[in-house]
């Protein structure tokens, strides 16, 4: 696709990102903030029942959910979780270190922290919170932060308790893992000011750099995730939840750009061909004696589990359901998508692709007979129960009806590759009340005071002290910024008194290639990190060793790296043994020295420096050989 | 209390009377250059009166604190919000008839969002609208007795329960439902088991640990079973219907006298004590766990005793306990004390005077236990010998609140201390079991 001019399509995105905060406790209780590492030791039952808003709505998914009698079955062990987290206890108070953090990073921001904060119920009830609903509070509104020098309005600072994992789901049954539930989350939104996908990346780093400036949230993949909300002139708002990756930000808006232009294009299209919502019905067949004999083999398959198949008319839908909208997503994973929520079916077959799964020409003919459908209309067929199959053709019409309007307003779910898929309708704006079990929290103009006489350096201003105090060059400066592992940079330089440059580009780019390269960095554990440089520093083995040290420690958890330097031979060879090196390989190499003379010394250092790099100093090398080949020369002479 | 602006109290009433703006209004406060700008949200009981809270656009609330520079000023009026509840769903043809008398308690709560709080507000017939699967178990008449917290009852209150049941089941109720907070549910339930006798029908107690405003809530599955059992079960006994455990799968049946509340806050939080389960409710059936139980009849006779004494004290001893605590009560006119001694019925020599002058002067005095689990026997040690020579009566493996219950019942009946002692250690309602058995249950944790 050529170029996309982001302004003449009137683009805005805002960020929701959330940031697991490094706390002692979670956010209600005492329970650690950590995932569990164990598989879980026990496990209960639960179904949530829709129940009112305060202003008297249900939420129809959930109520269709419910209807269907979905059950959620919670794992958990007593390390990671209690009472609270199974919701078989009152929330205790609000972690009161979690608040000082929000509130640290809302006057980094310039925001206004509230009065008095008040927790809140947001009802969630697709199981990941035991309680059918999320408690959490806004901190502090109205900040900004610079971006590029624009101004970008940080609308809201909030706190709130993460929800459970989910780890699988059979039929009715959902599995979530609770070791999650209640770590706290800041949540930071911005206004929907940001108009291109490179800004919303660019955004999102910005805030992060906050974040982690505070050296108070935790570091590493899930600990750090986005949600965004996309919308194009005549389009939709749509909520992608849970990016992870901050280099996806830019691909998921780039794609959803483009999805939501070509729905556009097959609204224009259906518009042309005449095709009004009145046209399409929910009258569903049941085809199941179509394909007695099919070569079908996914519909073979149902037939012989005793499953209906059934299909419903798309009118002038010919050809629609096959285009692609992106990569790898057409209108038909669309209705999939949806066809799967609703109807808990596998996925669905249609017209435009009737052909690749095998279904004959005679089979096509019949079902075009018994739904009375011509050569423009797309036809849509499901195998499962009876009754599945019914709510999933139903969601099916209600997409092509949707589909005649535009873009539905929905809540996606992000893939790892940027694009992302149908997680459930909009929830409705009325679905926050008050958690009554939590008082109030004043906070006053005091405590605010003492927050912002000790407030974490900006990052922009790290960068200028590190390159003024460690004199490493900007590109360094910024990349410690962002690594996982900048932190550790002055405390590393300071006490160890490895070369800053060195420290620098082995924490940003040397951790970084490795990771590339497939090696489980982030089971690296920060100490781990710190005690390998002491071991540089001390001389005990060499800087060019760290490499193999960490690759080592990567397969070794929890190892110590003098056992890495042990058992890999990296320790440094001390100048006797050096001195007798060289001394070998001039006997070894007399021709070489008599023939090149001074010049000799290349050769020689790239012979050592190969067979001996990570356990030798360069420099050391270097002078000893230059001395042994003049005491050589000397000698021969 | 402002009707207009529930919770608000000194500078913060004053300011939002002199705006003339109310609860549910949208509203702009300015102060310090900072405009906010909401709608005006009740003042929670647990709130100050320093701040005013509001909900902002996305529908967080917050409190804003007063300051003398502030200026508030209505913007608009909005819809106040409230709850409605959906219509009560159509009586299907041919379903036993059931009653349900509400209380209150947490199973009838929700938030105000008038005052912020949760309190007892759904009714009976809210219950029934809001849980439309109960349409499928009975046809169900409702109605309203009280709206209490559970700790505020007294038996005054049981009288006033029993009576109530009473006339349902003469009007041809075939199963009496009481929805009641959980804190004193059991008392509760041990009055009615002695109030009541002879039922010909179930009357089935129930509660909810969660309240009903919560999706996670454990009212409408306590409710369908409790329903369920009042519908359909063999027997006709005071029961209590609560979780089994803390899984959404099987509801608990215990008898009214033998049901104890021994958790603050879990779902499974009601046991049977010193006795199994009644029954069990699980994927829609009922089943029994014991064959001895008193079976449902097709008449409406039954005995209704539904006076109870007030002047009946429980007692539970503790090291160094003063006997003037005793002296106390007979002097101001008690005729019955419960004892909750210590391990098989024990109370220090330095009471036995006092329950010495008590029994002389009248009172009756018998020995529960602390330990909650087994039965009193005070043949065992010497002072339990020696409380037994006082006149003290030993009340077997009976839960010390059930006997409290049971004295208050049996001296609104008689007031002939002879009478009273053979009542207290006659077996009425299943409140005694002479042999202590090992409970034999199917395994209640779920695997994965």
């Amino acid at each position: 696709m050529a170029d996309i001019n982001y302004d003449d399509l009137g683009l805005k995105v805002g960020l929701e990102c959330h940031q697991q905060l490094d706390t002692k406790e979670k956010l209600f209780c005492s329970c650690k903030p950590e995932l569990s590492r164990e598989k879980p030791r026990f496990f209960f039952l639960r179904r949530l029942r829709p129940t009112q808003s305060e202003m008297g709505q249900v939420d129809p998914a959930a109520y269709f959910e419910f209807q269907k009698g979905v059950k959620i079955l919670y794992e958990a062990d007593p390390e990671t979780s209690c009472l609270v987290e199974m919701d078989e206890e009152p929330p205790h108070e609000l972690n009161r270190e979690a608040l000082e953090i929000a509130l640290t990073v809302a006057l980094m921001m310039n925001a206004k922290p509230v009065d008095e904060v008040h927790v809140m119920r947001k009802v969630v009830i697709d199981g990941s919170n035991t309680t059918g609903f999320q408690r959490t509070c806004v901190i502090a509104l109205n900040g900004e932060i610079q971006v590029d020098r624009k101004k970008i309005p940080i609308e809201h600072i909030s706190l709130e308790e993460d929800a459970a994992r989910k780890t699988g789901g059979e039929g009715l049954i959902v599995r979530y893992r609770i070791d999650r539930l209640c770590i706290p989350l800041i949540e930071v939104t911005t206004g929907p000011v940001i108009h291109s996908p490179e800004e919303a990346e660019k955004v999102a780093l910005a805030i992060g750099r906050i974040l982690r400036a505070t050296g108070r949230v935790k570091r590493g993949i899930g600990t750090i995730r986005q949600d965004l909300n996309i919308s194009i002139r005549e389009g939709a708002l749509i909520e992608v939840k849970g990016v992870q990756e901050l280099e996806l930000i830019s691909k998921v808006v780039e794609l959803e750009v483009k999805r939501q232009l070509a729905l556009l294009k097959i609204r224009d299209e259906l518009k042309r061909r005449g095709v009004t919502e009145e046209q399409i019905k929910d009258k569903i067949k049941d085809v199941t004696s179509v394909f007695k004999g099919t070569k079908c083999r996914i519909l073979r398959r149902a037939i012989e589990k005793g499953r209906s198949i059934m299909a419903i008319r798309l009118p002038g839908f010919s050809g629609l359901l096959g285009t692609e909208l992106i990569p790898g997503v057409r209108l038909g994973t669309e209705m999939a998508d949806r066809a799967r929520f609703w109807g808990r079916v596998g996925g669905i077959l249609h017209s435009d692709e009737f052909q690749s799964y095998g279904i004959s020409m005679d089979e096509v003919e019949e079902l075009r007979r018994i739904l009375n459908a011509g050569d423009e209309d797309a036809i849509v067929i499901v195998a499962d129960e009876k009754e599945n199959c019914i709510d999933a053709l139903r969601a099916v019409a209600e997409r092509a009806k949707e589909a005649i309007r535009g873009v539905p307003e929905e809540t996606r779910a992000a893939n790892p590759d940027g694009t992302t898929r149908y997680m459930r309708p909009r929830p409705g704006a009325a679905r926050m009340y008050p958690e009554t079990d939590v008082p109030p929290i004043p906070i006053s103009n005091e405590y605010l005071e003492r927050l912002r006489m000790n407030l974490p350096e900006m990052p922009e201003r790290k960068v200028e002290r590190l390159i003024r105090e460690y004199g490493i060059n900007e590109k360094l400066a910024r990349q410690l910024q962002d690594s996982e592992y900048g932190d550790l940079f002055e405390m590393i330089v300071k006490e160890t008194g490895v070369p800053s440059t060195f420290v620098a580009a082995t924490l940003t780019e040397t951790l970084k290639s490795l990771k590339r390269e497939g090696f489980g960095i982030e089971r690296l554990s920060r100490e781990q990190i710190i005690e390998a440089f002491r071991l540089v520093g001390s001389g005990r083995t060499s800087k060019e060793a760290l490499p193999e040290i960490f690759k080592w420690l990567s397969s070794h958890e929890g190892a110590d790296p003098e056992e890495a330097v042990k058992t890999l031979g990296l320790a440094m060879l001390s100048k006797h043994e050096l001195q007798r090196i060289i001394q070998e390989l001039i006997d070894q190499n007399r021709r070489l020295i008599s023939e090149r003379g001074e010049r000799a010394f290349g050769p020689l250092m790239g012979m050592i420096m190969k067979k001996y790099r990570g356990r030798v100093d360069a420099r050391m090398v270097s002078a000893l050989i230059k001395e042994e080949i003049s005491r050589y020369r000397g000698g021969a002479n | 209390m402002d009707e207009k602006l529930p919770g608000y109290r000194g500078e913060a009433l004053r300011i939002l009377k002199e705006a003339y703006v109310e609860v549910g209004d949208l509203i702009r406060i300015e102060k310090a250059g900072v405009t906010y700008e909401g709608i005006l949200m009740p003042r929670s009981e647990l709130g100050d009166e320093r701040h005013i809270t509001i909900k902002i656009r996305s529908g967080y609330n917050i409190g804003v604190r007063i300051t003398s520079d502030m200026r508030v000023e209505k913007k608009a009026s909005i819809a106040k919000p409230s709850f409605i509840p959906p219509p009560p769903p159509k009586q299907k043809p041919g379903m036993p008839r059931v009653t349900i008398i509400s209380t209150g308690g947490t199973i009838a709560s929700r938030v105000d969002y008038r005052t912020g709080a949760v309190r007892p507000a759904i009714s009976a017939s809210d219950l029934y609208s809001i849980v439309p699967e109960l349409s499928d178990i009975a046809a169900i008449d409702t109605e309203v007795l009280f709206s209490m917290f559970s700790e505020d009852l007294t038996p005054k209150h049981w009288s006033q329960i029993a009576m109530k049941v009473a006339e349902h089941i003469k009007r041809g109720a075939q199963g009496v439902v009481i929805t009641h907070g959980t804190d004193t549910m059991g008392y509760t339930a041990a009055a009615l088991s002695f109030a009541i006798q002879k039922l010909p029908v179930p009357v089935v107690l129930v509660g909810a640990q969660r309240s009903e405003d919560r999706p996670s809530s454990d009212a409408a599955e306590n409710l369908i079973g409790a329903v369920l059992c009042a519908a359909r079960a063999p027997f006709a006994e005071v029961v209590v219907a609560m979780h089994q455990t803390i899984s959404d799968e099987a509801i608990a049946i215990h008898r009214g006298t033998k049901v104890r509340k021994l958790h603050t806050s879990r779902r499974d939080a009601f046991k049977s004590v010193n006795s199994s389960l009644l029954a069990r409710v699980y994927n829609g059936e009922i089943i029994m766990l014991t064959d001895e139980y008193n079976g449902r009849r097709d008449d409406a006779e039954f005995i209704l005793k539904p006076d109870f004494e007030e002047k009946v004290a429980l007692i539970k001893f503790y090291p160094g306990m003063n006997p003037d605590i005793i002296d106390w009560h007979v002097q101001n006119g008690y005729k019955g004390i419960i004892l909750e001694g210590t391990g098989l019925g024990h109370v220090g020599r330095r009471c036995f005077p006092s329950i010495r002058k008590a029994i002389e002067s009248g009172v009756i005095v018998a020995m529960t236990s602390q330990c909650i689990w087994g039965r009193v026997n005070m043949n065992v040690y010497t002072n339990g010998r020696d409380l037994l020579s006082l006149g003290v009566i030993p009340l077997g493996d009976m839960l010390a609140e059930t006997a409290l219950v049971k004295l208050m019942w049996i001296l609104g009946q008689t007031d002939d201390p002879e009478e009273a002692r053979s009542l207290l250690m006659r077996n009425i309602a299943h409140e005694f079991s002479s042999r202590s058995v090992e409970p034999i249950e199917p395994p209640e944790s779920i695997k994965a």
